[in-house]
């Protein structure tokens, strides 16, 4: 019994939280991204967001590249296939691992920033003080965010993506022996675009989850500094586990011949 | 009640199952001042919020110049939200902004001022409240408290509105500072010959910014009169209140000993 009435509250939670989040998009979406545009707040946070975020989006490639060729060369050299290492490292940063770890990485970092800076601002009435300053907080707050994640995040995988295949390139190169030349004909003839720009679309999907998972526990955090502190964790667990899911869903969308 | 600036007429506010606002009835005619005092948790700060529609009442009717505010939305509300300046508890400055950026906000960002007029306003307000030109280029993490209040004080007063609110204006500052507070707030009150409702439990505070005094007490007003009438109101609540005894009719939610 108590088991049955403890599963039947986290249900009704988990329901009661999904349709605030459900709102809370609806009210960014057509408060926030409809004028009044802050251009300048959206600026800003493309600065943040985007160019502060890119020695941690460039080392994870970086390492993620050159791993991922250590282990395809051991795998393909079971099958005497050791002319796919090029290929595949480049395939799986593409469509995989840039975008998911560079999303990962981001909602680490920029998830948090976001949810501890609006969880403060809400816990110290900054939120209030801007509505009582004619300043609409889902316009001034939460549009640029949203704009500025949606719009950085395509372009940090962009670059992910090629450090991640250099990652690959100088492992497959200065130790497994590959032939420079070769290696690069090889990434370059058999990567296609597609391959890149479902990858760049799963980016600005994450780059969505993650400012309004922080906006949203941002907004709705309470209680001072413990608040502000569980508002910043639940951000980036919540982020985390929506851009893994969203990264499932999408790639059976994208790749589905 | 009929020629009240600000009329509440029985305002029902809960949380769950928790009521703050339990028919609250109060009227303030234009240019006076009305402070509310009462206990912490009283539901003070929800009425003000309430009147601000960043708390949206369960019931009743709220009018501020004859107009119902409680459903206004969009442009009407930003219009309505505009005669309006608020001074919180903690001062509310935006941290990532400078002094005089705060208090120029509401010019800037809610009435598209340019910004070198805004910051001649927000210079002239600073002045107002005590503080020189070379406190604007500061951020609020550089000041004191009571500098915080008055810069708070300034950005509240910067647009001219026909409504203030104070939120526990001389709450956690030495004496002498609070009563600097109060007399700038008396002073900037009768510059702009505005209607104000202020909050407390500094009862030497009260005494000083009010022309009415009302007191809450479980969500409800127990007593209000004049000012002056405050020290021989025969009301128990506000005997207790005034003279800060621990034995009454108000009794506090802890356990005796």
């Amino acid at each position: 019994m108590i088991f049955l009435i403890d599963l039947g509250r986290v249900v009704l939670a988990l329901l009661a939280q999904t349709g605030r989040v459900a709102l809370f998009i609806k009210d960014a979406l057509i408060q926030g991204l409809t004028p009044t545009i802050y251009v300048r707040q959206i600026l800003d946070q493309m600065y943040r967001i985007g160019y502060n975020s890119l020695l941690v989006v460039g080392l994870t490639a970086f390492f993620t590249g050159g791993a991922l060729a250590l282990q395809i060369y051991l795998g393909s050299s079971r099958l005497n296939a050791e002319q796919a290492v090029a290929f595949i490292v480049a395939i799986g940063i593409t469509r995989e691992l840039g975008p998911v770890l560079g999303g990962l990485m981001v909602a680490g970092r920029v998830g948090a920033s976001i949810a501890a800076e609006l969880g403060t601002m809400r816990v110290t009435e900054q939120i209030d003080a801007l509505v009582t300053l004619s300043t609409n907080p889902f316009k001034y707050l939460v549009g640029p965010r949203l704009v500025a994640a949606v719009i950085t995040l395509p372009i940090l995988v962009a670059i992910g993506d090629t450090i991640g295949i250099m990652g690959g390139y100088i492992v497959g190169t200065r130790s497994l022996g590959f032939n420079s030349y070769a290696y690069l004909k090889n990434t370059t003839t058999n990567l296609h675009v597609d391959d890149v720009t479902s990858g760049l679309i799963k980016a600005a999907v994450f780059g969505f989850i993650i400012a309004i998972m922080g906006c949203y526990h941002g907004f709705y955090s309470k209680g001072g500094a413990q608040g502000v502190g569980r508002a910043t964790t639940n951000a980036v667990v919540s982020a985390a586990i929506l851009i893994l899911a969203a990264n499932f869903a999408l790639t059976s969308l994208l790749f589905s011949d | 009640m009929e020629n009240g600036y600000i009329v509440l007429d029985d305002v029902h506010k809960s949380f769950g199952s928790k009521k703050v606002l339990n028919g609250i009835s109060i009227s303030v005619p234009k240019g006076q001042s009305l402070v509310v005092i009462g206990g912490s948790g009283t539901g003070k700060s929800v009425m003000i919020k309430t009147i601000l529609g960043i708390l949206r009442a369960d019931s009743g009717s709220i009018k501020v110049a004859g107009q119902e505010v409680t459903r206004l939305k969009g442009a009407d509300r930003d219009q309505y939200l505009s005669r309006f300046g608020m001074l919180f508890q903690g001062a509310a400055l935006f941290d990532s902004l400078s002094v005089w950026q705060n208090v120029a906000f509401g010019l800037i960002q809610g009435r598209k001022m340019g910004r070198g007029k805004a910051r001649e306003i927000a210079t002239e307000k600073l002045g107002q409240v005590g503080l020189g030109p070379e406190v604007g280029g500061l951020y609020p993490a550089e000041l004191s408290g009571g500098m915080q209040k008055r810069v708070g004080l300034a950005r509240a007063i910067a647009a001219d509105p026909e409504i203030i609110f104070f939120d526990e204006p001389t709450t956690g500052l030495d004496p002498i500072m609070a009563d600097v507070i109060n007399n700038l707030i008396v002073d900037s009150v009768k510059r702009l010959g505005a209607t104000t409702i202020s909050i407390t439990h500094d009862m030497a505070s009260a005494r000083k910014i009010a022309d009415r005094i009302a007191m809450i007490y479980k969500g409800e007003i127990v007593w209000q009169g004049p000012a002056s009438s405050v020290d021989s109101s025969g009301n128990p609540y506000v005997d207790q209140f005034i003279h800060g005894r621990a034995e009454g009719p108000i009794q506090m939610d802890i356990l005796k000993p």
